[in-house]
């Protein structure tokens, strides 16, 4: 049942922003998370529904200066389709491919997926190699204030996030790859499809004879939030990429993750995949 | 009591109004307030396709669409594809399933029929592994997936003329 006692579509962020200095809203976009989640009973609506589709300063995606801008409205098939993401940030595109199934990537967008703070979320992982920023508005006595994080430290449990209640995500922005830097992402799932992450890996970093650094690594669904992996990282870095540190790189990578036993997989299965599957990406990063 | 919302939208092609609950799916919308029962209620939480629709042009699981997202776009349902001679394209994949064997029991077919003329609009050119990637979203229950995919296949190649 529902406690919807009004519904809202703003056409601009200033309106959105009004709509939510009392907090008690539910903000609709793609929908693809909101509907289900409604329907089963784990997501109770608030006082307004708020549909954000129709806000312009959410859409787009551009480059200013060193930084590249996604706005929250972005679907994941408009992500796979834009020449900027396609040329700058291809381990996003990569991370799109694997996302649910066409229909769902028509519908559903990037700043619902952070949003919706799934350990599992599928964009989530190229974004925290990428050192992306999450960029929050809100509205208070008139004055429209901004603020800017990490979007690792966005996260705080299985849906839940450092957005206020009056907040709006109104987008990414991540900066350039550096000259040299490479990106991998991998997602082991049981069927290609519409498949939630059983573990999820993405490996970042700058490439330079046979060693990676600046290295950012993160993982999804082995804990209640996607993680930055710092312990792996730091035996990553740098290291000249050969069997003996790889192998080492990836044992580290085993005992850093603390997953659950879910339907999905058990927590033993989910370190032996963080395992195996850094291994393999590592060694496919040597013989790049 | 729930919260009722008015919209106005583009449906097949003809304009029109209708007064929805504001947490209503799409598909709820089409199969009890408008009456078109073509789209197919499978599994409610877009896993399986039955539900597929086309709006603005794209493909998504009505489903998981909240009928008052609807305001202000062309909504096209299996009924309003049925219904378009110039394409000529509803007949050829209506022909093709047919030819091919592709309908079983049918509940997946209106859903199949939507997303592979939404997958032959975006990849006129996608062969057989396109698109088997092009309907992943989509399930059907009978297996009958080799005829279903040889039919698209036989409609994109007569589109390409090949």
């Amino acid at each position: 049942m529902t406690d919807i006692q009004k519904y809202f579509a703003p056409t601009s962020l200033d309106q959105a922003l009004d709509c939510l200095r009392d907090g008690d809203v539910t903000i609709l976009a793609g929908g693809t998370d909101l509907m289900p989640q409604s329907q089963a009973g784990k997501l109770r609506f608030k006082r307004t529904l708020m549909n954000i589709r129709r806000v312009p300063e959410l859409i787009g995606v551009a480059r200013q200066g060193g930084d590249i801008c996604i706005g929250a409205l972005t679907t994941v098939t408009e992500l796979m389709d834009n020449a900027l993401v396609q040329r700058h940030l291809p381990v996003l595109v990569d991370a799109c491919d694997h996302f649910a199934s066409d229909q769902i990537r028509n519908s559903a967008t990037l700043g619902g997926n952070i949003c919706n703070a799934s350990p599992a979320g599928d964009t989530l992982i190229p974004l925290l190699v990428l050192d992306a920023r999450v960029e929050l508005a809100s509205k208070n006595k008139g004055r429209l204030n901004w603020r800017s994080l990490p979007l690792a430290e966005f996260f705080t449990g299985p849906g839940k996030t450092r957005r206020a209640p009056n907040e709006l995500l109104v987008g990414v922005r991540i900066p350039l790859p550096e000259p040299g830097g490479v990106a991998y992402f991998h997602k082991f799932g049981t069927r290609p499809a519409l498949d939630i992450s059983t573990i999820s890996i993405g490996i970042a970093g700058t490439l330079r004879r046979g060693a990676l650094f600046n290295v950012r690594v993160a993982f999804g669904a082995v804990a209640p939030t996607v993680v930055r992996a710092p312990r792996t990282e730091q035996a990553l870095e740098g290291q000249r990429l050969d069997p003996h540190s790889i192998a080492q790189v990836a044992e580290v990578a085993r005992d850093e993750v603390t997953p659950i036993d879910d339907l999905r997989a058990s927590a033993w299965y989910r370190k032996e995949l963080i395992h195996n599957m850094t291994k393999r990406m590592l060694d496919h990063v040597a013989h790049a | 009591m729930s919260l009722m919302h008015d919209i106005a939208f583009t449906l097949n092609g003809v304009k029109r109004g209708a007064t929805v609950r504001v947490d209503m799916s799409a598909l709820d919308m089409l199969r009890e307030v408008v009456g078109l029962t073509g789209t197919k209620y499978g599994c409610g939480e877009g896993e399986c396709g039955a539900c597929t629709i086309q709006v603005d042009g794209l493909s998504i699981n009505s489903c998981l669409m909240f009928a008052v997202d609807c305001h202000g776009r062309e909504v096209v349902t299996i009924e309003g594809l049925a219904d378009d001679p110039a394409s000529g394209r509803a007949a050829a994949l209506r022909d093709a399933f047919v030819e091919h064997g592709a309908v079983q029991c049918g509940f997946c077919t209106p859903g199949m029929m939507m997303q592979a003329s939404h997958l032959l609009d975006k990849h006129p050119h996608a062969d057989e592994a396109g698109i088997k990637r092009g309907i992943e979203g989509n399930i059907c229950r009978c297996t009958g997936y080799k005829k279903i995919v040889d039919a698209i296949v036989d409609v994109s190649k007569q589109e390409r003329g090949a």
